[in-house]
């Protein structure tokens, strides 16, 4: 079988058309949105604030905590049952050890940085789009960053291997799906999973894929940041 | 390897962009090398003084600072002194003998000189590693704040709020009748007529959203000047120093950009 033409007409390299906002809530210490195609990513950073409960104070350095959360009607039509589940608190996990690395919250001991990140509508390729806007909500909190950091889906889609996947490639019967977060400057990657199977030769190829479209995710981001403080 | 400066003065910049090449260049703070590079640690405005690249930050919560003066609310009350919230991650402690020169007998009811809920101008004496608070009221101008408004503004505005020598702020003094008291850690407080205290909580929040621009006293003035429809003086920090001499008196606090 061949994967001849994407299902949205896109290029197997290309991403779908991304936009983004920085400091979109007043309230909030940093805020982002992200959205790549229908996935939508809302972001609100609060902190560093005091930590309660106290039992999970650190006086080493301040902690992390990431709230991912899919909107009840932001699925396919069906409704996604609101509150924490298995899913959304594993995925809260994989975002915050994917941004934990560029941050440094040693000078604020005993404190907390809360992450939310609200999700209103979704085509696949949430989690990616969750680390885009935080990283840009987090910039815009002011935190000492070593670098933003980009994430994008790569996956494969029967032979093809295809970029910033959307639901129903996401969801083909014989596809695999791989989000990659990385530091643009460095290189390095914070976060890599998988679902279904590939080869060896294709996995390579899908990760160089993923980090040349993560450079062009790093420009809307940079355009984003940069445009909160042009000109009034 | 080539030395190379690549971010422009006043640019602003992201966490991890380049800003030069080369061991000539210092990274100042904001900033960090990685090898021969030095990058951006935060997001910023970029400040040049020779070879040392800094970053001057657009946003962020208020660090406690040792000596900075600001204005804080009392949220509880405690066996020896008096917790105070200070818009920062962490909140500082009035102690007794910081509090006041009177004398406090033993077991006395300590919400008689501050209770709940009272805001008060105080100065931090000192902020230890693990971010414990002590602040005083030892000093001119440190006072309990009566009547007034209280707002709020990002605490990384409020240089350009207070103004070269106090410039910026005297400006909204004059114009709106109103005395001003800016903490460093962004709270600030207005007491004047109503009239005069909503334009001058206008213009703060002008300077907030316009802080990273150039010419700003300028423009400060002609609309100070639209709103008030009183000529507004450009003021080369006047009286200042009256001020200064009259602890009772609200007033400004230094620091300058």
């Amino acid at each position: 079988m061949t994967y001849a033409k994407r299902f949205d007409g896109r290029g197997f390299e290309e991403l779908r058309p991304m936009s983004a906002k920085v400091g979109i809530i007043p309230r909030a210490d940093g805020s982002a949105m992200f959205q790549a195609g229908k996935t939508i990513a809302y972001c609100a950073v609060f902190g560093p604030r005091d930590l309660h409960p106290k039992f999970m104070q650190n006086p080493e350095t301040g902690i992390l905590r990431v709230n991912y959360n899919m909107m009840p009607f932001s699925g396919h039509g069906e409704r996604v049952r609101p509150g924490g589940g298995r899913r959304s608190k594993e995925i809260s996990m994989v975002l915050q050890n994917a941004l934990l690395p560029v941050l440094n919250l040693k000078d604020y001991p005993n404190s907390v940085v809360d992450i939310f990140i609200e999700l209103p509508q979704t085509d696949a390729g949430t989690r990616c789009a969750a680390i885009n806007a935080a990283s840009m909500a987090l910039a815009d909190a002011g935190l000492e960053m070593k670098d933003l950091v980009c994430a994008v889906a790569a996956g494969r889609v029967e032979d093809k291997i295809v970029i910033d996947l959307n639901y129903y490639e996401d969801s083909h019967e014989d596809g695999t799906d791989l989000p990659v977060a990385m530091l643009p400057n460095s290189g390095k990657i914070t976060l890599l999973q998988m679902d279904g199977e590939i080869t060896r030769e294709q996995i390579k190829e899908a990760i160089t894929k993923a980090k040349e479209a993560c450079k062009k995710i790093y420009e809307v981001q940079k355009n984003a940041l940069k445009a909160r403080f042009a000109k009034v | 390897m080539t030395e190379e400066l690549i971010a422009k003065d006043k640019e602003i910049v992201v966490p991890g962009e380049i800003l030069a090449t080369g061991m000539g260049f210092l990274p100042g703070k904001g900033a960090y090398r990685e090898n021969d590079k030095v990058l951006a640690q935060r997001l910023g405005m970029v400040s040049i003084e020779g070879n040392i690249i800094k970053l001057i930050p657009l946003s962020g919560r208020y660090i406690p600072k040792l000596n900075d003066r600001i204005v804080g609310q009392v949220v509880d009350v405690l066996l020896t002194g008096w917790r105070v919230e200070i818009n920062s991650p962490y909140s500082a402690v009035l102690t007794m003998k910081d509090a006041t020169s009177e004398f406090i007998q033993r077991g006395a009811d300590l919400t008689q000189y501050y209770a709940l809920s009272d805001y008060v101008v105080c100065k931090i004496v000192n902020v230890t590693s693990q971010k414990l608070i002590d602040v005083s009221m030892k000093g001119p101008g440190l006072m309990k704040l009566r009547g007034g408004r209280i707002i709020e503004v990002n605490s990384q505005k409020v240089p350009r709020i207070i103004g070269k020598d106090g410039s910026m702020v005297s400006m909204i003094k004059k114009a709106t009748g109103c005395n001003i008291t800016v903490g460093q850690n962004g709270l600030i407080w207005l007491s004047g007529e109503p009239q005069g205290e909503v334009i001058a909580v206008k213009a703060i929040k002008k300077i907030e959203q316009e802080a990273h621009l150039s010419g700003l006293t300028e423009r400060m003035q002609a609309w100070l000047e639209k709103e008030t429809g009183v000529k507004v003086s450009l003021a080369e920090a006047p009286q200042e120093t009256a001020d200064e001499a009259q602890p009772m008196h609200p007033h400004h606090f230094g620091g300058s950009q």
